[in-house]
């Protein structure tokens, strides 16, 4: 299991062929409050660095690229009625679980992350 | 390059992210966030930097009458010390902007525009007012606002200045109000739904003024507020803003604001236009029944797929707990069954009474 994250701020948390994402708490604060995560649909295709859904926060809707390539396994349906759990602790707050194609290229570990914020 | 408010330093100095709005530098919000801040105004109380909205002086002896012919509403009953809101309209109907007139004396007045459009109304009164024996001044850089509103307004008021000082009334005002060391001219108005007031001072006093009014609200709860928990707030209370509900190309008599046009007096620039023919939109509030969120220029249509509309300003409503949206609709489907199309989704939306909040603790 590991966790990779892209440079539009989306985290995979990667564990054998599938992949829990989500947004970093550094998108997080920048998107301020979250009151609306329109969760994409179980079994829809999602492809690396395309629109995975879409996060809105009080000011503005703002869209969610997928760290990765893969199929929707499932959604966090925890996030339709707290959608403030994003803004409480991001890397917790998964949106959906993919069954994966593969690692990406592009991505990057947590230390280049942050070292790029 | 935008401008910067003569309380710039402070919202930086207090973590505020900042925005270009209107042409200046304000802070969208604070660390604490839209949501907080919008519960503090509507819970305690919240402190607002509005220093970009423009001021104008109007005065001479056809003062009066130049307002009745420029501005919808009627001003010809009003005393002094009274502020009263106004559409203005082009010939055609459509409006110019909404503003405040502070009526100071029979030929002493003030208007508060909005910052975008200072500009245009600026040129736009002046190049009405030929007929009449008035002078038109730009005083907006002569001049800094701040908002203090909410329910403890008036006790973190009272705390820095002689209580008798205070405006009792909504829509009134007093001049020269020492409020902590700093002369302002302070006015029961605002724009959250809220009780509160709008101070007006020199730019040079404003920090001073900023910083007397954060120390005296802290132990109310009161939080400094931006642009963000503004519009929130104001949606709530189903104020209009200019630019999504009034715009050049909406008649005034479709903005639900009949209240500040007054057909009856004798003639005002869009009065004929307006009058020739009946409103084709009306302006509703919806609540959206569906999860997401309405946002303005939204596609609104009946349930047979008809276009009746546009959302014209929609967000989370903070204090209600679901999403609302003011909707400009064509007249015949004010009453009909209405769809949001977001992102390829049809939300369904239920018609709700504007505002969509009401204070409980301040009556109008």
């Amino acid at each position: 299991m590991s966790l990779y994250f892209s440079k539009s701020h989306e985290w995979a948390d990667v564990n054998g062929n599938t992949a829990k994402v989500g947004i970093t708490d550094y998108a997080a604060g920048e998107l301020g409050d979250v009151v609306y995560v329109e969760l994409p649909e179980v079994g829809a295709r999602a492809n690396a660095g395309e629109r995975l859904c879409e996060v809105e926060s009080v000011k503005a809707a703002s869209e969610i690229y997928s760290p990765v390539s893969g199929v929707v396994t499932a959604v966090n349906t925890a996030l339709e009625d707290a959608p403030e759990l994003i803004n409480e602790d991001a890397m917790a707050a998964w949106i959906c679980e993919l069954e994966i194609d593969g690692i990406p290229e592009g991505l990057i570990d947590e230390d280049t992350y942050k070292a790029g914020l | 390059m935008a401008e910067r408010t003569p309380l710039y330093s402070e919202h930086v100095a207090l973590g505020g992210v900042m925005v270009d709005f209107a042409g200046y530098e304000l802070p969208v919000r604070y660390p604490q966030g839209i949501i907080a801040e919008h519960n503090a105004v509507r819970g305690a109380a919240g402190l607002f930097d509005v220093s970009h909205m423009g001021e104008f002086t109007l005065t001479g002896k056809d003062a009066l009458k130049a307002l009745n012919y420029v501005l919808t509403n009627d001003f010809t009953v009003m005393d002094a010390g009274r502020v009263r809101y106004s559409l203005m309209c082009y010939p055609g109907g459509g409006v110019v902007d909404d503003v405040l007139v502070y009526k100071k004396g029979n030929e002493d007045f003030l208007i508060v525009v909005n910052a975008a459009n200072k500009d245009k109304d600026f040129e736009w009164m002046s190049a009405n007012l030929d007929d009449f024996e008035a002078e038109l001044k730009d005083v907006s850089r002569e001049i800094a606002q701040l908002a203090l509103q909410g329910p403890r307004a008036e006790e973190i008021l009272s705390s820095l200045t002689n209580e008798e000082e205070i405006p009792r009334k909504y829509y009134s005002f007093r001049e020269n109000v020492d409020v902590g060391g700093v002369k302002a001219l302070v006015s029961r108005t605002g724009y959250t739904g809220e009780d509160g007031f709008e101070l007006y001072c020199a730019p040079v006093d404003a920090v001073m003024l900023y910083r007397r009014l954060l120390e005296a609200g802290a132990p109310f709860g009161m939080m400094p507020a931006g642009l963000g928990a503004r519009d929130t707030l104001r949606t709530e209370a189903g104020m209009p803003l200019y630019g999504h509900e009034l715009r050049a190309e909406y008649p005034a008599s479709e903005a639900g604001l009949d209240f500040a046009v007054k057909y009856t007096k004798e003639d005002f620039i869009g009065k004929s236009a307006l009058l020739s023919r009946p409103p084709q939109y009306v302006r509703i509030g919806a609540k959206v029944l569906d999860r997401g969120i309405v946002r303005e220029n939204t596609p609104i249509f009946t349930s047979s797929g008809e276009e009746a509309g546009i959302a014209t300003s929609g967000t989370m409503a903070p204090t209600l707990g679901y999403a609302v949206a003011m909707l400009r609709v064509r007249a015949e489907y004010a009453d009909a069954e209405l769809f949001a199309e977001v992102r390829g989704r049809r939300l369904r939306l239920g018609r709700t009474q504007i505002p969509f909040y009401k204070s409980e603790t301040y009556k109008r």
